[in-house]
């Protein structure tokens, strides 16, 4: 069992280090499209956490949904607004920065203080399921998750619908704040011509 | 249905008759599939390459390379021999890291789910569970290294290509999910073994295609779309944006490119050829030949054979699939950016969302046809 338990083991460690070390370029690199493509090498190593838990299901399922369409469409939207633009400079920045250092301080020592009161370890380790998961899931979400699984589709059915009505501006001819008549033009500006300007 | 080689087990009590212990055994035994895998990936890529020349040199009344070989047969090891010495260039204002990671992210997931992949009863690199659903996850990740690789070119044509690919990647997705789900819905299992398996009882007749036709045609033009091949190849198409996303790129990186499409293809067809025409199945089942013989199935040498003929036959359905692509690709013209977006949104996701429910209603009135 020996080389089982040090593969796990080195397993995790990269896993972490790679979570860790990527949600932190996230927050802190500037190039946003860098921080884009390191979120997904976050959501990727989360699936391989799953993983080593024996939830294969939930692991995929994190790679299909994180990973294949959120991170995708997040890409997706920065190139196609890809504005190479300074950011305004921000006048309070400093005392900005120490609120919310402060507040994910705050966030964080209530981390660490569940992760030191509760107990963690299952009754018993015949629990895990490993490869029945998958239906053990489908038979929770249509009994007593049935609920919230409807709702969170009506929550997505909203949100599409949203963004219909966002996009397709002929859907409303008044600006619901203003009240004034709204631009029904395209949005795409006429370019300039190309050759014209080089000479 | 427990029956059939299974080489794993052989292996383990070959070495421990060494004395080993059974740790080091599925230690020496667990890289020696994936080798033989990807040889037989690359090897399916070199005879994909000759026939998709050869084919194409057909349609349009040519020969087609002739010198390299008999037959021309070498032509795609020297095209990939070519591509290995040329010259690695990275353009000058172009993103070094995203340049080079762009293709490794878009072989990898490819390469990967040919861990699914079933040439008999044990003959696979791993039964996971979640089976067929770990490729359609796999999948989901290579528009972000078109993205990625359009992005980092620096290049209008590169990024427009890119951002097609991840549009059309996305939209296509889910028409396949759903028709893979119907086949999922019948066999009550993620597994392709499993998958197979129900397909096995009556030989040709069993088959999905018969009972799945319309997710067949579904999977079929979907799985053509995410391979990017001709009728829906927009994300290179070389009369509008030169070659895409891969404008920028050359030897190696480019071979990544070549290798990860043709990888892709043959993956599909043989996934086609699981889901639908019954995997390794034998058109007339291997044990009423074996029945009408006289022989014990359990018999090695007949075990030997069956094998044998279930890799030939897994093979042969992917092939038939592969020419059928070829044919394709050489005699229909590319659809527009906006037909492509219409067809996966307008028709074949309503198509699949119908099928899915006609199955789950027809499994419920006969569950003795469409597995209980």
């Amino acid at each position: 069992m020996s080389i089982a338990i040090t593969t796990q083991f080195i397993c995790f460690t990269i896993l972490s280090l790679v979570v860790i070390i990527g949600a932190l370029g996230v927050v802190l690199l500037e190039s946003i499209v860098y921080s884009a493509f390191l979120l997904g090498g976050v959501f990727m190593s989360v699936a391989g956490l799953y993983l080593l838990l024996n939830a294969s299901f939930v692991a995929a399922a994190q790679v299909l949904v994180y990973v294949g369409a959120v991170n995708v469409l997040i890409i997706f939207a920065i190139m196609l607004v890809n504005k190479k633009e300074d950011l305004k400079p921000i006048n309070d920045i400093k005392s900005r920065r120490i609120i919310s250092t402060s507040i994910c301080l705050t966030l964080l020592s209530l981390l660490i203080r569940v992760d030191l009161t509760n107990v963690w370890s299952l009754s018993s380790p015949q629990n895990s399921i490993g490869e029945e998961s998958t239906i053990r899931i489908g038979e929770h979400l249509f009994s007593d998750y049935l609920l919230p699984f409807e709702v969170a589709s009506v929550l997505l059915l909203m949100a599409m619908i949203g963004a219909i009505v966002l996009a397709r501006r002929d859907v409303m001819s008044k600006d619901i704040s203003t009240g004034l008549p709204v631009d029904q033009e395209l949005i795409e500006k006429s370019s300039e011509p190309l050759l014209t300007n080089k000479n | 249905m427990e029956y059939g080689l299974d080489l794993e087990y052989s292996f383990n009590e070959f070495l421990r008759g060494f004395g080993l212990s059974s740790e080091i055994a599925h230690i020496i035994w667990l890289p020696l599939p994936m080798l033989l895998v990807l040889v037989a990936a690359v090897v399916g890529v070199l005879v994909t390459v000759w026939l998709e020349r050869k084919i194409s040199a057909a349609a349009q009344q040519r020969i087609g390379p002739e010198y390299a070989g008999a037959l021309g047969v070498l032509q795609p090891i020297a095209d990939g021999l070519k591509l290995l010495v040329k010259e690695d260039i990275i353009p000058d204002k172009a993103d070094g890291i995203l340049f080079t990671a762009g293709p490794i992210l878009v072989l990898v997931p490819v390469i990967l789910s040919w861990l699914i992949v079933p040439f008999g009863q044990n003959l696979l690199i791993s039964n996971v569970g979640i089976g067929i659903f770990l490729w359609i996850a796999l999948s989901s990740i290579q528009p972000i290294g078109l993205l990625m690789s359009g992005y980092a070119s620096n290049n209008k044509y590169s990024l427009l290509g890119g951002l097609r690919a991840a549009a059309q990647s996305i939209s296509y997705e889910i028409p396949l999910a759903l028709s893979v789900l119907a086949i999922v819905l019948m066999t009550n299992s993620l597994s392709t073994i499993d998958i197979v398996n129900q397909q096995s009882g009556a030989g040709i007749l069993s088959w999905n295609i018969w009972r799945q036709p319309v997710g067949f045609i579904v999977f079929w033009i979907c799985a053509l779309a995410e391979c990017e091949r001709l009728p829906f190849d927009l994300p290179e198409a070389e009369e509008e944006l030169v070659a895409g996303y891969q404008t920028e790129y050359a030897g190696m990186k480019f071979a990544l490119f070549y290798l990860g499409s043709y990888i892709n293809l043959i993956l599909s067809a043989l996934l086609v050829s699981i889901l639908y025409l019954g995997g390794w199945g034998f058109p007339i089942p291997v044990e009423l030949i074996a029945k009408f013989l006289n022989l014990p199935i359990n018999a090695p040498f007949i075990q030997v054979f069956t094998a044998s003929i279930g890799i030939v036959m897994t093979v042969l359905k992917a092939y038939l699939l592969v020419f059928i692509a070829i044919l394709l690709r050489w005699t229909t013209p590319r659809v527009r950016i906006d037909q492509l977006l219409d067809l996966g949104w307008k028709f074949l996701l309503p198509i699949s969302l119908a099928n899915l429910l006609i199955t789950a209603g027809l499994k419920l009135a006969f569950p003795q046809f469409f597995g209980g």
